[in-house]
């Protein structure tokens, strides 16, 4: 129960960042993608099912506060959530390596997904561009964002962790 | 063994259930609007206050940032700033000048300042789309203020948007950058209309391209005046948008296309006017022709009548008289 509340408030507190603080540490006009660092970290530590669940409603908050086509991000973050979810048996505890090449592989299958479904399906077809422009921009600048959150949300996870451990221990 | 096998499949269920429930979604999002509008508008309410405090933040963040920016480049700066003062206290002693004749050639036309006439209000931008791909923002102003679907969005001296949807205390605008983006304009010196696209490609560069100009009589030039078409139908007309900054022919040899300048600063967007009035549009064609065809007239028996009026100094005159 606490871990859900916990995820709710973290997820909706990450898509006011996104949508309004981040638009003041943009840098050449493009920002950090944090919910999917999230969706990839939890993806990550607790494995598939928990990845999938993040994702999905880190896409519904994002796609209800920033007015876009509901459930476009929602399917995209929970497919990525689902993918990641698949390394947790490669998760070390003090491991910074593996996250951050996963946040910047998701980064990029995220940047190229909305390429085609959002660019390419109305005829913009020079893909090499939005690739240097937007896709890989957003991949590098989320992948120093990861650094400096990864410990955070790793810390976060590890006192939920333990105090659902706790309260499962009291019942007993 | 089992159990394993059973997570593993009940894994792929759900990834199955919940992916067919966001295509279901987007469905209908796009096909049913109004089933949406609800919670959007319920959520909007609850953001919007929020976003505007977190907005108070970033700004106070920014400002704060800009204090630890060196000294050196600031005297720099401010050497720069001198002389543009300097150059600018000169320019406007002439425009005082010049404003005073263009009133007293406004009385004589009897032109009353239209673009200044419409009701407006003031908004300030709150939040931005959440990826990098598109550019809408929000604004804190909503139907509480009398704002409503397609009401257009100025800000200093020219056309920044139109408002795409609307809740009680917030609004989104999808600006004219966006790439999304088609606006029915046309050059202000001779009325040929063209079609202004906003385009992701061009963004860093500064520019908008301009496509689809029908300028049979070569009389369009770089450095002519764009501002929104008096046959469009959701944009009032005789806003300023920006000004020709490349003029190619088409393939075709029939339209000209191109690139504009728009005079919006789409950066450093803070604080918006949304004209409350809405764009009557009457889908008639016979009734876009008689407009047109009084434009021309107007147009033309302005430019016989009057030499001396320079129509480029003011960017808020309007050109076109607005339709009926």
């Amino acid at each position: 129960m606490r871990r859900k509340i916990a995820m709710t408030v973290l997820i909706v507190v990450c898509t006011l960042l996104q949508c309004g603080l981040f638009r003041w540490i943009e840098i050449a006009s493009v920002k950090p993608n944090l919910l999917l660092i999230i969706t990839v970290s939890f993806g990550l530590m607790r494995g598939k099912k928990s990845g999938m669940i993040t994702g999905l409603f880190s896409g519904l908050c994002c796609d209800l506060f920033s007015f876009d086509t509901l459930g476009f991000h929602a399917l995209i973050y929970m497919w990525i959530g689902y993918l990641t979810g698949h390394f947790y048996r490669i998760f070390y505890d003090d491991d910074i390596k593996t996250p951050l090449l996963l946040v910047s592989a998701a980064d990029l299958i995220y940047g190229v997904v909305c390429y085609i479904s959002t660019f390419l399906l109305r005829g913009r077809i020079h893909f090499f561009f939005y690739l240097r422009r937007i896709i890989i921009p957003e991949a590098l600048y989320t992948v120093i964002l990861t650094i400096l959150t990864y410990r955070l949300l790793y810390h976060l996870n590890q006192r939920l962790s333990i105090t659902d451990k706790r309260s499962i221990d009291r019942l007993v | 063994m089992r159990r394993k096998n059973n997570d593993k499949q009940s894994g792929r269920v759900w990834l199955t259930l919940l992916s067919i429930f966001c295509i279901a979604l987007i469905a209908v999002s796009f096909l049913k609007e109004s089933v949406i509008s609800p919670v959007r508008g319920a959520t909007g309410i609850l953001v919007t206050p929020i976003q505007k405090g977190m907005n108070g933040i970033g700004s106070w963040i920014s400002s704060l940032t800009v204090n630890f920016s060196d000294a050196a480049s600031l005297r720099e700066e401010n050497a720069a700033l001198q002389e543009k003062v300097d150059t600018l206290t000169a320019e406007n002693s002439q425009l005082v000048l010049e404003k005073e004749e263009l009133s007293r050639l406004r009385q004589l036309l009897e032109l009353s300042e239209q673009y200044s006439d419409y009701e407006k209000v003031g908004a300030r931008v709150i939040s931005k789309d959440s990826g990098n791909w598109f550019n809408r923002f929000t604004i804190d102003k909503g139907a509480n203020d009398g704002i409503k679907v397609d009401a257009n969005v100025i800000a200093g001296s020219g056309l920044v948007g139109i408002v795409t949807e609307v809740g009680p205390n917030w609004a989104t605008v999808r600006s004219i950058i966006d790439d999304n983006s088609n606006v029915s304009a046309m050059v202000a010196t001779s009325s040929d209309t063209c079609i202004i696209a906003g385009n992701l490609q061009l963004i860093d560069e500064g520019t908008l391209s301009l496509v689809k100009l029908t300028d049979e009589n070569n009389k369009v030039h770089v450095g002519d005046k764009v501002v929104t078409s008096n046959i469009s139908e959701k944009y009032l007309p005789g806003i300023l948008i920006g000004y020709i900054c490349e003029l190619n022919n088409d393939a075709n040899n029939l339209t000209k296309s191109g690139q504009i300048t728009p005079v919006v600063d789409f950066r450093h967007l803070q604080e918006v006017l949304v004209i409350l009035e809405l764009k009557d549009y009457v889908a008639s064609p016979e009734d876009a022709n008689e407009k047109d065809e009084i434009i021309n007239d107007l147009n033309d028996s302005k430019n016989s009548g009057n030499d001396t009026e320079d129509e480029s100094e003011d960017p808020n005159i309007l050109t076109a008289p607005r339709s009926e």
